[in-house]
């Protein structure tokens, strides 16, 4: 037996040393890959952990009487995972959903076509089958391995009406997903109405699974039995300050004619109607053919996708009058007794603003009641001429202007809903760049009677309406009545003052109610209430355009409306009796028999409208 | 009888089976970790028929391993030859033969058997390793017979274990140059592959073989001053040759230090030139020149090549002249290390295709984590999500979810990283330092040398696979497929490890007291 060489025994330690090197080594190599960065770990979640976001019920919109405008209807996806599907008896599935063969064929070429496609995940084979369809299919499910239901929900509209309020949602835009970081491509968003203005409140807030996914794609389950789970919080209902009636009835009204219909409840600033002719169905705007809709919707020369209500300018004409009075009055250029002469208009210095015939020299009210166009250019003319109060025309036009913005004209009154224009106020600079200096009260007479460079918008002509019902107050204008849980922006509580003191407000409503008893709103008056009202005749460059404004009853009014109807002629024509017969729907909840009569006969009425720009 | 290395045993096979409840539980289903039909629950099987097998060889005389040495390698070497017929062929293997229902890989019980006849051989009446070339090269014949009939099955891997058995040869007195050969054969082949494509001085030369070049240069000058510093024996030997010798050493050293810092610093001006153009127009100018192609047209390892062959031809004529062969040998291991680089190209051509791949993604070169070098990477993201916990039993993600592939066998280190995390796996790896230092410890306390050799042909074999599988799983070494010891998943190999260890336990046990 060899003797173990003793000047050999040193190798012991080389190769412990070896060894301990060697697993230090790896301590080490162990220690960086695991604690020194955060990489790997990064890396290992984005691999195994996938997060499933959960979406929130939207919310629900109902009118002020708590009818169900807009819900949320569950539909089913039809996913198939195709690994899974293999043994499956075609002809049953195709006869279940009721497709035929050769759209299956299609439909399972096309799917395995798609980019990021894989054969051990759930891929979309059919989308938002009915419940009647569905349940039809569930039975049947087991028999088809490989085919799984993903519930989603679809927006549904339990009316066709109201579609420029109620708006609608579509797919989000990039734009969308550049503003807020919240959305991700494939959610969906309000795109117009309510639904975009409250969808913030809409929406709620998205929820999330973390799952496990496997190397192939496949769900394993929920990662840390879903301790990170996020619940996701349902959006909040609206309640419309809309009666779904009252807007029923505007639609009707307006059928056939383009213009706008907008009821106010002057205490609050609710609207009670907006209507803009011609309108769409909202229901129409729903899922797959809301993109073909939209197009052709976007192509019709009428424009039935802007709402006129907020989005048209015209020219306000008589019912402006209403607003000068209180200017003029309050700036002491008149007081109600003023009298000014009218001789079938206003003729002075070669100028002439002409007038219906009526008795001359009359002071404010009867002027108001008969819409006297001669009285208001002679309360400008002194106005803007009256150099103790301004000492110079700009400085008038100035203070003019500032009545003018304090009843809510020339900016956007910031009603709650999107695409809101402001109109046009006129000011001094706005003279003087047009006239290069040289204007004078008599160079824009016209803006006394609403014409001429003024334009409002439908909903501040009515908003004019709910101030004089107010005697000098408003609140903004808003259609959502109640946000669930959530109280309204300080913006529709609040009480808005004009500059015109109440006192004069009540000398313009004994015009108005003069207006509707004896002067141009005859037909409006009735013995159920005292409705106060104003016509307007406002000349463009087509036939002229129906305007009323009112509000009922004379005191403590419950609502204030406006009535625009295009080349409608006289104010007394369509303004006057649609604004009734809105006035009499809302205060009494229904209609008598003549007035139904009435609106039959205005429904039926058509306007031919030409094909010229608009 | 050593029952810390029992302890040992037993612990690492615990945590070998949580390992492989981690790798092959799945989510979504029921955990039913002892099913036979998982295998995990497999793996109980497995592991009480190695206990019963230790407890059997423990229970079994000593002199038996001794006396049937030759017998048990001859019987396995049949079994080896005869595999290939037998097998079915797995995945390209075909070292798998089927028993009824188990498969038994009959390369892991060759281990034990080369093991003890090995350790009889060395332990014969007046054997010799040292100044023996007759005796060394029998050992080899030992080592590479299984080895070829092993490869000859398709599992290198396997093969390469027995690499490990020239750690005991050196401790029983090989060379340690043949060792020290061996590692820097390696060295040149990892590194020379690893920078193979990189040029650099303008595309002349490769950053791989100039650095080969270099460590040649550094090694050959290191065995100079290492083992011919004048002694006086030599001296005395000699006459005018000495001084000639002794000079020459002293230019040959410092030429063969020189040259690799020239090339060093060839490199560094050709990639500060590369970098001052921003500087300002003069610098702009001149590093519109390249060294490469300006200065230096031609491949910059040439001269190095010049350099060391004639270095090296001009010591083999100091060696034979001066009768100091030493000088010869350093030159020829100069030589020899060019021969073995320079063909190393041509070894990587002779891989088989898949294992060619594997050098290649270990070396870096080849950077692609969906293809050769996934497993690679998704195995070092498993292990470092573990972060300093880990992520519980049962809990890692990237193992559960078959993210890390061979996640029960070859990469099941990477359950250990992810589930026990830093402080898990660094415990493993403790422990398996703890058994091979333990190995060593029971090795040298042997009176035979029977028993000595076979322990320390049992550290090595275990020092390898713990070496080349974690390291494979860390990414530090190439991918080869082989298992860790109680941790992968298979019978066979637990058997394997199992026996050689326990007929370890058993000689220490029986070892005739002084």
């Amino acid at each position: 037996m060899a003797a173990k060489e003793p000047q050999l025994d040193y190798r012991k330690y080389v190769l412990a040393a070896a060894a301990t090197a060697v697993i230090a080594v790896y301590v080490l190599r162990l220690f960086t890959l695991q604690l020194t960065s955060d990489d790997y770990k990064l890396r290992a979640d984005s691999n195994a952990l996938m997060k499933r976001i959960q979406f929130p019920a939207r919310g629900a919109i109902t009118d002020r009487n708590g009818e169900l405008l807009v819900y949320n209807q569950p539909a089913y996806d039809i996913m198939v995972v195709m690994n899974e599907a293999t043994d499956i008896d075609t002809l049953d599935l195709c006869e279940s959903l009721g497709i035929d063969r050769q759209w299956f064929d299609r439909r399972m070429a096309e799917i395995k076509n798609t980019r990021g496609y894989s054969r051990h995940t759930q891929q979309l084979f059919m989308s938002q089958l009915s419940v009647e369809e569905f349940s039809n299919f569930q039975e049947k499910l087991f028999r088809f391995p490989g085919f799984y239901i993903q519930k989603r929900s679809i927006r549904q509209y339990t009316s066709p009406h109201a579609g420029h309020i109620l708006g609608d949602i579509g797919e989000v835009s990039p734009a969308d997903i550049e503003d807020d970081p919240y959305y991700q491509s494939g959610d969906y968003i309000g795109k117009q109405g309510v639904e975009r203005s409250y969808e913030q409140q809409l929406r709620g807030i998205k929820g999330s699974e973390i799952l496990l996914r496997d190397v192939k794609g496949r769900i394993k389950g929920r990662y840390q039995d879903g301790r990170f789970d996020q619940q996701p919080i349902p959006g909040k209902n609206l309640t419309l300050s809309i009666d779904l009636n009252l807007q029923k009835l505007g639609e009707r009204l307006m059928h056939g004619k383009l213009g706008s219909i907008v009821a106010i409840e002057p205490a609050t600033g609710e609207v009670l109607c907006m209507v803009s002719s011609p309108t769409f169905d909202p229901r129409t705007m729903v899922g797959r053919q809301r993109g073909r809709q939209h197009k052709a919707l976007a192509a019709d020369p009428m424009k039935p996708l802007i709402n006129r209500s907020i989005a048209g300018l015209y020219p306000p004409g008589s019912t402006f009058k209403t607003s000068q009075a209180l200017t003029f009055l309050q700036e002491g250029i008149i007081t109600p007794d003023t009298r000014f002469p009218c001789s079938h208009g206003f003729h002075f210095r070669g100028l002439k603003v002409g007038c219906h015939g009526h008795g001359s020299p009359w002071p404010l009210v009867p002027s108001i009641g008969t819409s006297c166009n001669a009285y208001f250019c002679w309360g400008l003319y002194h106005m803007f001429g009256n150099r103790e109060h301004y000492h110079s025309t700009q400085e008038a036009m100035t203070r003019w202007k500032d009545y003018m913005v304090s009843m809510g004209f020339g900016y956007k009154l910031g009603v709650d809903l999107p695409g809101e224009k402001r109109g046009l106020i006129p000011n001094a600079e706005f003279y003087d760049k047009a006239y290069r200096g040289s204007w004078s009260g008599l160079t824009v007479i016209s803006i006394s009677i609403g014409q001429g460079e003024v334009l409002l918008t439908p909903l501040q002509i009515a908003n004019l309406g709910a101030t004089i019902a107010n005697r000098g107050w408003f609140i903004t204008p808003h259609v959502v009545k109640e946000i669930q849980d959530t109280p309204l922006d300080t913006l529709y509580t609040h009480r808005r003052y004009t500059m015109a003191s109440a006192a004069n407000y009540e000398v313009v409503v004994q015009g108005m109610r003069q207006a509707v008893t004896g002067g141009t709103c005859r037909s409006a008056n009735t013995t159920m209430y005292e409705v106060c009202g104003k016509t307007g005749t406002a000349q463009n460059r087509g036939h002229d355009h129906s305007v009323f404004m009112g509000f009922a009853p004379m005191h403590n009014p419950k609502i204030a409306v406006a009535v625009y109807v295009e080349n409608g002629g006289w104010g007394a024509t369509f303004g006057v009796p649609i604004g009734a017969l809105i006035m009499e729907q809302y205060i009494n909840g229904h209609l008598t028999e003549a007035s139904q009569a009435k609106a039959e006969t205005i429904e039926n009425k058509v306007i031919a409208y030409g094909t010229y720009d608009r | 009888m050593d029952w810390l290395t029992i302890l040992l045993y037993v612990i690492l096979l615990a945590i070998g089976w949580m390992s492989i409840c981690g790798a092959c539980y799945d989510y979504g289903e029921t955990p039913n970790l002892f099913a036979l039909s998982t295998r995990s629950g497999m793996q109980i099987v497995w592991i009480g028929t190695s206990m019963l097998l230790g407890a059997v060889i423990l229970l079994l005389d000593d002199r038996i391993y001794d006396t049937f040495a030759y017998i048990i390698f001859a019987l396995l070497l049949a079994l080896l030859i005869a595999t290939p017929f037998l097998a079915h062929d797995i995945k390209g293997s075909h070292s798998w033969i089927k028993i009824g229902p188990f498969s038994l890989q009959s390369a892991e019980f060759a281990k034990f058997a080369t093991a003890l006849a090995i350790a009889k051989f060395m332990s014969s009446y007046g054997f010799q390793l040292q100044g023996s070339w007759r005796n060394f090269l029998i050992c080899c014949a030992f080592i590479f017979t299984p080895m070829v009939l092993i490869i000859m099955q398709k599992e290198t891997g396997s093969a390469l274990v027995y690499f490990s058995f020239f750690l005991m040869l050196y401790r029983e007195g090989m060379p340690g140059s043949i060792l020290f050969a061996g590692i820097a054969a390696v060295a040149y082949v990892v590194v020379g592959l690893r920078y193979a494509d990189q040029q650099v001085l303008g595309d002349t030369t490769s950053l791989g073989t100039l650095l080969v070049l270099a460590i040649i240069h550094v090694f050959v000058a290191a065995l100079l001053i290492v083992y011919t510093s004048p002694k006086t024996s030599d001296i005395q030997r000699l006459g005018e040759q000495r001084t000639a010798a002794v000079a020459f050493r002293q230019t040959m050293t410092a030429t063969l230090l020189l040259t690799p810092l020239a090339a060093a610093t060839i490199m560094g001006a050709d990639y500060v030139m590369a970098h001052i153009a921003d500087i300002s127009p003069a610098t702009q100018a001149f590093a519109q020149k390249n060294f490469g192609t300006d200065i230096l047209p031609f491949d910059a390892a040439l001269p190095l090549t010049v350099v060391l062959v004639a270095l090296a031809l001009r010591l083999i004529w100091i060696g034979f002249a001066s009768h100091i062969y030493r000088y010869a040998y350093i030159a020829l291991f100069a030589l020899g290390s060019m021969a073995v680089f320079f063909s190393a190209h041509t070894m990587l051509d002779h891989l088989a295709e898949h294992q060619r791949t594997r050098v290649q993604v270990l070396l870096g070169l080849k950077d692609d984590p969906k293809g050769a070098g996934y497993n690679v990477i998704q195995a070092q993201i498993a292990i470092g999500s573990g972060g300093l916990e880990g992520k519980g039993f049962l809990n890692g993600t990237q193992t559960k979810l078959k993210y890390v592939p061979e996640q029960e066998t070859d990469f099941i280190f990477c359950t250990v990283g992810e589930e026990q995390g830093f402080i898990g796996s660094a415990a493993v790896l403790g422990l398996f330092l703890l058994l091979l230092l333990r190995l060593i410890h029971l090795a040298e306390r042997q009176t035979t040398d029977f028993g000595r050799i076979y322990i320390y042909c049992v550290f090595s074999i275990f020092l390898f696979h713990v070496v080349i599988n974690v390291g494979m799983v860390l990414g530090l070494m190439p991918v080869i497929g082989i298992p860790l010891p109680f941790f992968s998943y298979g019978g066979s190999s637990l058997w394997g490890f199992t026996i050689l260890l326990f007929i370890a336990l058993r000689i220490d046990a029986a070892r005739p007291m002084k």
